[in-house]
């Protein structure tokens, strides 16, 4: 009986993430399509005749377009580990005066839409000269993720024993060394999350890169697929190939580090 | 800034300096530090105050700037535009845009939270029974929210083709003729709101999984002891144990879809005609959607979003003040 229910159960789930995961194998599909074979009816629902045609498109056009993105991406990762770490080291366990009015401001700091953001830093790129290049994008796509880093930070580092903290004063640790050699040692699993999710907002970003970056030489990848998207409405599989492979660092992602997906996004909504 | 750091170290090196005859290294170090607990402290959070006021405040600064001149192309470069006051922001309230863009926002925004809550936590509900497969296939069910946007919205955009796409496909299956989900203005705004809601329920799910997983089982043994039956058990014990989780929940999903700009902008550029327009594209397509670019009322559109978005957050504050003095 009870495992009669649980097979019921399974094969729901089964059934439910089909539907949910359907444009996803609907993406990979199409990018297997033939051209001649996109616009037929009935759509062909399994990749039969499978072609590379748009693969091949997309490692002619596009290669470029990932490596800056890759750039982009582990830089905005660098910039937001530097600020968001010390930041929530001192929030958590130094009690500086005026704290919490600090992470109040970074709260409110995320509710800040993206293309107010885009906006005043076209207003401030373009007198600068900053426009179109790859650490303007880097400190834009940052912002995106410095505020969570900072929040992820304190919460983690709460945590952590303060008898640690005192044996490392008591052999005469300062408190950059104690930072260095046993917080961030410890908050391991913090740095990675935070890496994680900065790494998918950077790589995912489109506002700040079509807006601070429409008419660079080193554009990212989602300028790469809207480029396809508003040039040749034709290739359906190159435009499907190219969002396959964009959506490569979210796949390694979940395979590899799904804890830290999960802990990133509860930490702050669920209090234990 | 340099030099008063210096400065700083060396006040705080005197009172040592100055001891006789007790130089015990790292003693000496230790009352030095117990003095400036506090400039310890300010000194971890340097760079985040930096960053703060450099690549936040100046940046909104700007933006509200931008909103209350007269730019144009040529004084965008230059930077001398007039001082207008708050022309911009008249000029948005009375143009024929903003009040379907206001709808489109508001629309938008509580179709999305109402469908992807609902769905999030049936599914919450639903995977925490724990069955055979249940971890990996929550976890699949996390996708949608990590794909980048701009590959989930060309996907559906291809889905939801009016004439090969595979939606209008299987709807003809079932005798539903071809709908023009993203050429009709009857329709292009559910296409985007479902394409968002698609894309918010793997968070509802997680966090809402994560909150019924700290509820205490023994409440639920104890109510299925005095008869409730699941149904009972969920609305009497789940949901209203569920209620801090389920506001900070829809509070961040409000904030995120008041932000929404990729998704609409990629499906359907805000049209036909206006009929997918929010605040977001609307500040979007002025600001940087044509050749002409009038940054003036763009600015001006965004931080009418800002302020909108700060006030369910400041409620949202308010409400768990309250609770907490209570």
């Amino acid at each position: 009986m009870k495992a009669e229910t649980s097979r019921w159960k399974t094969a729901l789930a089964l059934l439910l993430t089909a539907i949910m995961l359907f444009p996803v194998y609907w993406m990979v599909n199409s990018s297997l399509t033939r051209d001649a074979d996109m616009r037929r009816t009935p759509p062909r629902l399994f990749p039969t005749d499978p072609t590379f045609e748009g693969y091949r498109a997309v490692f002619d056009q596009q290669l470029p377009y990932l490596g800056t993105s890759l750039v982009i991406g582990l830089g905005t990762v660098v910039l937001t580990l530097m600020v968001a770490a010390p930041a929530g080291y001192s929030l958590a366990l130094l009690r500086p005066r005026g704290g919490s009015a600090l992470s109040f401001l970074l709260l409110s700091a995320q509710m800040i839409p993206g293309i107010i953001m885009a906006m005043g830093f076209y207003a401030i790129y373009l007198s600068l000269g900053f426009l179109n290049t790859v650490p303007g994008l880097i400190v834009a796509d940052s912002t995106l993720a410095v505020p969570f880093g900072v929040l992820i930070f304190t919460a983690f580092m709460s945590g952590i024993p303060r008898e640690l903290l005192q044996a490392a004063t008591v052999d005469g640790a300062g408190p950059v060394r104690t930072f260095w050699s046993i917080v961030l040692p410890v908050s391991r699993n913090a740095v990675v999350t935070v890496s994680l999710f900065t790494f998918l907002w950077s790589w995912s970003d489109f506002v700040f890169a079509s807006t601070l970056d429409g008419g660079g030489t080193h554009q990212p990848i989602t300028l790469g697929i809207y480029h396809y998207i508003g040039n040749n409405n034709q290739q359906w599989n190159a435009i499907m190939a190219t969002a396959v492979v964009a959506s490569i660092p979210t796949t390694l992602i979940l395979v590899a580090a799904q804890r830290y997906i999960a802990a990133g996004a509860t930490t702050g909504a669920v209090k234990d | 800034m340099d030099s008063t750091r210096l400065a700083g170290r060396a006040a705080a090196d005197a009172p040592v300096s100055a001891a006789p005859r007790r130089p015990a290294p790292a003693r000496a170090r230790r009352t030095a530090r117990a003095r400036s607990p506090q400039w310890t402290a300010w000194a971890f959070l340097a760079p985040v105050v930096a960053y703060l006021l450099l690549f936040y405040a100046y940046p909104l600064y700007r933006n509200l700037d931008l909103s209350v001149r007269d730019y144009t192309v040529r004084s965008f470069v230059s930077g001398d535009a007039p001082f207008i006051g708050l022309d911009n922001y008249r000029e948005v309230f009375a143009d024929k845009t903003f009040l379907p863009a206001l709808w489109h926002t508001a629309v938008f925004t509580g179709a999305s939270l109402l469908f992807q809550f609902s769905i999030g936590l049936a599914l919450a509900v639903f995977f925490s029974r724990h069955f055979r497969l249940s971890v990996l296939l929550r976890a699949l069910f996390l996708v949608p929210w990590l794909l980048p946007l701009i590959v989930s919205a060309s996907t559906w955009s291809w889905m939801l083709n009016t004439e090969t796409g595979v939606v209008n496909h299987l709807l003809g299956l079932v005798g539903i003729g071809p709908v023009g989900w993203l050429t009709s203005p009857d329709w292009s705004l559910a296409a985007v709101t479902l394409a968002n809601i698609w894309i918010g329920i793997p968070f509802n799910l997680v966090v809402l999984y994560s909150g019924l997983q700290a509820i205490p089982q023994s409440l639920h043994e104890a109510a299925a002891l005095d008869g409730a039956n699941a149904w009972q058990r969920f609305w009497k014990i789940s949901f209203p144990l569920l209620r801090p989780v389920s506001a900070v929940t829809l509070l961040l999903g409000l904030i995120y879809t008041l932000k929404v700009l990729d998704i609409i902008w990629i499906m359907t550029r805000g049209g036909p005609v206006d009929s997918s327009t929010t605040l977001a594209t609307w500040s979007y397509r002025l600001g940087f959607g044509s050749m002409l670019p009038s940054f003036g009322p763009g600015a001006a559109v965004g931080n009418l979003l800002v302020v909108t978005a700060l006030v369910f957050g400041l409620l949202y504050i308010r409400a768990e003040r309250r609770k907490v003095l209570a």
